[in-house]
């Protein structure tokens, strides 16, 4: 077991923990932040991404361990005083989900992308979520969603 | 898709991580990013005793200008370097090819030490060093030393690094107006592995072709230098291209498998080094 | 003053069901967590086939924090009805016993031969490693020829056979289409059967065409590949002896009974509930070995017990779609006019039945003829046990397999008469109808204009200029070519009439249940049967519910998923649950509407004749004065302090409907793509989608639907297939080698339709869920073929892989090279499976 101290959402947590805990499982079973999921274990789908340090991660291919001394950000965690972020709302606007399971890591892998290239272009949208897959929507109005957070409505 | 139980150790520096791996032996596995350890490791493909982990290393994530050439921490991450201004001026091809690698989260955690470290000869990152001709300094117990790409590559998944040995930099020289680059993955999904990937790094003179370095992904258990079409190009006039291409692939085993044949592998070399060339020309 | 009512049916809601799901609140079944949970963890075979000579599961036993290990022989008296299969399609249909843990022998590589229950998952998946087995191997089948073939190893020895069964459109007088030497002139009569039926003499329209086209397409297995794994969470209930299943399912509904059936449990005393589930496509319509082997250890330990599966046991253990080899002959005259239609099909039952295997080829069966109205038609459908994963119903289930077949002889017929293949198809179109109409199988088509989507299709695409563009680019020799490629596909909607799915060896039940409920508030309940998981339902139905009562969408809470708060219900599967659910919940709404239409009439002391209803509001004709609103009808209602004499209290009405017949939504797409004819590779550059589904209740989630559809339509044409190498191992057996598209794969579409009502239901809905998957794999293929004819090329198998395509090229161009060979050996060999970064 190895102790380890980290920031999810903002509060400070300190674990014993198993070094081979996957930090999914972590948050999922050890935080209850059942709003990380995973689709595919091998690190292709994308429904377990978290923000590390502000960053898109794949938090089924992260042990617990290595999110020492880091800040995580979950989907539970993008709100703030109550108001959903605007990826959230431009996701519900453009109907960018269906069934919603791929929904918290497309938000968030999409949060990610925006802070590096705050004004993209669809190809380029399409291009930065090529690790997060959706088996409902087709990704157009994923695409549309991404396009209305960024301003650009078009 | 649990992986086994392991002990974890975590590095406080290099000399650490070396003293670690002495002291554990052929037990434990370095984990930089992870990206190819832990996925194997989950379908229980891999099961390190102990892992030795290089996270804390912050000190190895940097770009430095080295004069002739730009020094890159070994735990630099592949998005670090996509979005590295003195990498984009400087050696494009290594920050281009790193935005390529698995995707946005992946880039996130992978370093530059690690996809070379595991010698995958699918890895994008590896050609791209090859044809650059870089270098990867290496340190051990008994101090540190430089290895040119070409020596550091030795079968697939089998590099020149030493069991109680770290890759700490990597060295890609800076390329000059006259030199363009391209690197060409070919693949199914955007997200996948290359199926034939071709690092092109090609000086231009007089408007002819000075040198080309060329260097294959995934045609061999190592990157491979596509040596005749290099010797085909040097002084070559531009239309000579197409033609010098067509060898691309001599000299190169490519595997069969789910994705493509052989074969086709051969083929898309030919076609891939062609528009890797001309795309290098005009860039 | 009278204000119009606001229609909330046609409008663009946004949806309910999102607030929950983007900010990380959903109920998935893994997120359930209850006192005394255990863990269950799976031992799989690595055999396709094999003995097991020694199974000790002791060593399991000895590790700390394991409950419990089990064999099937130890469990067997616990599910008598092993794992049912609800589909009968022939009277001599072989069906195996289907144990949850099998005894004996595995028949396919992830079949279960024990089980370990744990404290956590991690602990139940070590001790997976301490069990000790012993097989002897023996030669598997894995292709249904050859599973077919005289001497062949068998799959269930019992039967002597590896044929499940054998189905001939249940007509009187074709021969046999199997045993025929392929070139026997084959005779037919018949007559139209009451769904599924052959018609006419299709030998001697083969003999008096002008062209027969016989081609063999090939469905590949595919991966349904919901992004959620499936998840079970079983607990014995408190309080009294039943279970409470929670499980990722599309079927709560169905899953009671055969759960009941499975097991001897008292179907009374099982409650199914679904969260939220994240995606189906089918494959979470059924019950499931994992889900009886949680339920029976629950029951027997007394605690609850969890299953997930991982990525690589969904690919291996949850059911595969498609799986068909497909022989078709097209008679046509030289002016286009099909003469006669006859297809052979195998049918991959894979190792086992689950649900409804059997009857996933013949539910299409019907559907052959597409959307052509000509004389002659002949199928017959044999089902194949092979040692591989078992198939069942994915995303369109038997329609998109049949609407290839057509739609892909049908361009290859314009090729061959060198006639336009928008024109070839027009000429054999039904003419525009609105009562139903019988298609060359009997199957009763409802309403049709093929011509107006088949039209503004063509308009969208400017037909004109990509021909153009297309001649351009072949004159020049681009290395780049263009593809424009049609499909024009009707699908069976509605699942559906009870008395025609017993037709189809389904047993029936094909209605649907719904509660309406006013509360003294005002406020609405609506309870339905369906259970969706990604369709939208709570808003759609609630938009249905607020027209007909005159309240808003929010006033209305839609229930469903759960057997005890919805004790009737069908679920959803098959496009059914808006032309059967939805029409359900109208009805139902109506029957409010008209018990309160009496309450007013007492209310406003007039006759109940004279009462209007209008905007929530009940008037009195003549005085729109004298009105009172719906919501203070339901309050007196609930109060029943003074109701009209012998009135039951409360505004609450069910309906349970049986829809008249099925839907028949169609549509015309044209697929745009670009092929390198160097690499082989395929980009889409535009997709065209006309549809007609009828009137549209949220054209928001519709084109959502279609998106989706589209999606897993183009998926299958050009990158998603199994692989099994000639041992029967899984070659794609995760995400990194199964190649489901993200993004940057799929082009974005362009979409448009025409309103078609249908007369089967008051709506004139037909639904829309499968239209995009069965529309698309032929429009992909035919655009491939389109762009690559000039070289002679006439087909390529689906997925349309660069290394496909680039084949394809070089055996036209006469470069074989014996790579062809390489490929053959290739799909049967095994991939390097890579890992990671």
């Amino acid at each position: 077991m190895r102790r380890i101290k980290l920031s999810v959402n903002g509060v400070t947590y300190e674990h014993e923990v198993e070094p081979r805990l996957l930090l999914v499982h972590y948050l999922r079973e050890g935080l209850n932040l059942t709003g990380t999921m995973v689709g595919c274990n091998t690190s292709n789908c994308g429904a377990c991404t978290v923000l590390l340090n502000g960053q898109s991660v794949k938090s089924c291919t992260l042990f617990a361990v290595q999110a020492d001394g880091h800040e995580i950000t979950t989907v539970q965690g993008l709100q703030s005083n109550g108001e959903w972020h605007p990826m959230q709302t431009a996701f519900h606007e453009n109907h960018g989900l269906q069934c919603g399971y791929c929904t918290p890591g497309m938000i968030l892998a999409s949060v990610s992308y925006l802070k590096e290239n705050p004004n993209p272009n669809e190809e380029e949208i399409r291009e930065a979520l090529e690790g997060n897959y959706c088996r409902c929507t087709g990704y157009e109005n994923i695409v549309k969603a991404v396009q209305q957070a960024a301003g650009q409505t078009s | 898709m649990i992986p086994v139980a392991f002990d974890y150790e975590v590095a406080e520096s290099v000399d650490h991580a070396i003293e670690l791996l002495g002291q554990y032996g052929d037990e434990s596995k370095l984990l930089a990013g992870g990206h190819s350890l832990i996925p194997i490791m989950r379908l229980r493909l891999a099961a390190p005793a102990v892992l030795i982990d290089l996270g804390k290393l912050e000190n190895l994530r940097y770009v430095r200008d080295g004069g002739d050439h730009l020094k890159i921490g070994a735990m630099t991450r592949h998005r670090d370097l996509a979005f590295n201004e003195m990498v984009a001026q400087h050696c494009g091809i290594v920050g281009y090819t790193a935005g390529l690698l698995g995707d946005p989260s992946v880039q996130h955690r992978g370093t530059i030490g690690g996809t070379l470290s595991h010698g995958d000869a699918s890895g994008d990152m590896p050609s791209v060093i090859t044809a650059l001709e870089g270098s990867i300094v290496v340190q051990g117990p008994n101090g540190e030393r430089v290895v040119k790409a070409a020596d550091f590559f030795q079968d697939y998944l089998v590099t020149d690094l030493g069991e109680q040995e770290v890759v700490t930099e990597v060295r890609v020289p800076k390329l000059n107006g006259n030199t363009g680059w391209s690197y060409k993955k070919f693949s199914r999904r955007s997200q996948d592995w290359a199926m034939v990937g071709v690092a092109a790094v090609v000086e231009r003179s007089n408007g002819s072709i000075g040198s080309a370095r060329i260097a294959l992904t995934a045609m061999g258990a190592t990157p491979l230098r596509a040596t005749s079409v290099e010797q085909a190009l040097s002084g070559a006039p531009r239309d000579a291209v197409a033609e010098a291409a067509q060898s691309a692939d001599e000299g190169t085993s490519p595997a069969s498998d789910s994705a493509a044949s052989a074969e086709f592998r051969r083929h898309l070399a030919r076609v891939w080094t062609k528009r890797a060339v001309e795309e290098a020309l005009s860039r | 003053m009278t204000q119009a009512p606001e229609r909330y049916m046609g409008g663009g809601l946004p949806r309910k069901e999102d607030p929950n799901l983007v900010t990380g609140r959903a109920n998935w079944t893994d997120n359930i967590k209850l006192p005394g949970m255990l863990h269950l963890a799976m031992l799989r075979s690595p055999f396709a086939r094999a003995k097991i000579t020694k199974l000790d599961v002791s060593g399991a036993l000895e590790r700390p924090g394991v409950v419990g290990a089990f064999t099937g022989a130890e469990l067997a008296d616990q599910w008598p009805g092993g794992v049912p299969c609800g589909a009968v399609v022939s009277d001599q249909q072989n069906s195996p016993f289907f144990s949850p843990i099998v005894t004996d022998e595995v028949r396919h590589v992830g079949d279960v031969l024990a089980v370990v229950v744990a404290s956590d998952r991690y602990t139940a998946q070590d001790a997976l490693e301490s069990i000790v087995v012993d097989y002897e191997p023996l030669p598997p089948v894995v292709n249904m020829e050859a599973a077919l073939a005289e001497g062949a190893p068998l799959v269930h020895e019992e039967f002597g056979t590896n044929e499940c069964f054998k189905y001939t459109a249940g007509v009187e007088g074709i021969d046999d289409l199997f045993d025929a030497p392929d070139d026997t002139q084959l005779e037919g009569g018949g007559v139209r059967g009451p769904n599924v039926g052959g018609q006419g003499d299709t030998g001697e329209a083969m003999r008096r065409a002008d062209v027969v086209i016989k081609e063999r397409y090939i469905q590949q297995r595919v991966l349904p590949t919901a992004i959620e794994p499936r998840a079970v969470v079983a607990s014995p209930e408190p309080g009294h002896q039943g279970i409470v299943m929670y499980s990722s399912t599309q079927v709560p509904h169905l899953l009671k009974i055969v759960l009941s059936l499975s097991t001897g449990i008292p179907e009374n005393e099982i409650r199914v509930v679904a969260p939220d589930v994240g995606g189906g496509f089918g494959s979470k319509l059924n019950l499931y070995r994992e889900e009886i082997i949680a339920v029976v250890l629950a029951k027997k330990l007394g605690t609850p017990v969890k299953y997930v599966e991982d990525r690589s046991e969904n690919y291996q253990a949850t059911i595969h779609g498609r799986g068909q080899i497909q022989d078709i002959e097209l008679a046509a005259n030289s002016d286009g006019k099909i003469l006669g239609l006859r297809v052979k099909l195998l049918d991959d039952m894979g190792a086992y039945l689950q649900l409804l295997t059997p009857a996933i080829a013949v539910s299409g069966a019907a559907l052959f003829p597409g959307v052509y109205n000509f004389e002659n038609f002949a199928i017959e459908i044999k089902g194949v046990f092979t040692n591989l994963t078992p198939t069942d119903a994915y995303r369109g289930a038997g329609r998109p397999e049949a609407c290839f077949a057509i739609e892909r002889a049908m361009d290859s017929l314009a090729r061959e008469l060198n006639m336009d293949p928008a024109e070839v198809r027009r000429r054999n179109f039904f003419e525009p109808f609105d009562e139903p109409t019988a298609n060359p199988a009997g199957l009763q088509y409802d309403s049709f204009n093929l011509q107006a989507v088949l039209d503004r299709a063509i308009e969208l695409a400017d037909y004109e200029s990509l021909r153009a563009e297309q001649q351009r680019r072949r004159e020049s020799g681009d290395p780049v070519q263009l593809g424009i490629g049609f499909s024009t596909y009707t699908e069976i909607c509605g699942l559906g009439p009870s008395q025609a799915l017993a037709g189809l060896g389904l047993g029936g039940g094909g209605w649907e249940a719904a509660n309406v409920r006013m509360l003294v508030t005002g406020k609405v309940e609506v309870a339905t049967g369906t259970s969706p998981h990604g369709q939208g339902h709570e808003t759609s139905w609630s938009q249905i519910a607020a027209d007909v009562l005159g309240v808003t969408p929010d006033d209305v809470d839609v229930i469903h998923g759960d057997t005890d708060a919805v004790p009737f219900g069908r679920d959803t599967y098959g496009s059914r649950s808006l032309a059967v659910g939805g029409i359900a919940v109208y009805h139902a709404a109506n029957k409010v509407v008209e018990k309160g239409k009496k309450i007013a009439a007492h209310m406003l002391e007039a006759s109940e004749e004279d009462i209007e209803f209008e905007g929530g509001r009940f008037s009195v004709a003549g005085s729109p004065d004298q009105n009172v609103t719906i919501q203070d009808v339901a309050g007196a209602a609930y109060l029943a302090a003074d109701l009209p004499e012998g009135m039951e209290p409360v505004l609450n009405e069910s309906m349970i409907y049986d829809p008249p017949n099925f839907t028949f939504p169609f549509g015309a797409h044209i697929c745009v793509s670009e092929v390198d004819t160097e690499t082989g590779k395929v980009k889409l550059r535009d997709y065209i989608a006309v549809d007609d589904c009828g009137p549209v209740i949220n054209p928001t989630i519709v084109d959502g639907q279609l998106h989706g559809g589209l999606a897993q339509g183009i998926a299958q044409a050009l990158y998603e297939g199994v692989i099994y190498d000639e041992e029967g191992n899984l070659v794609t057996a995760s995400m990194v080698d199964y190649m489901i598209p993200g993004a940057p794969e799929l082009p974005n579409f362009t979409l448009d339709r025409t309103v078609t009502p249908s007369p089967s239901n008051p709506l004139g809905v037909k639904g829309v869920g499968e239209a995009g998957t069965i529309g698309a794999p032929p429009a992909v293929i035919n655009s491939i073929v389109d762009a690559l004819s000039p070289l002679g090329i006439k087909h390529i198998d689906m997925p349309a892989s660069p290394m496909r395509v680039w084949k394809a090229i070089q055996n036209a161009q006469g470069k074989q090279s014996g790579d062809r060979q390489i490929d053959a050996s290739l799909e049967a060999s095994g991939a390097d499976i890579k890992q990671g970064r």
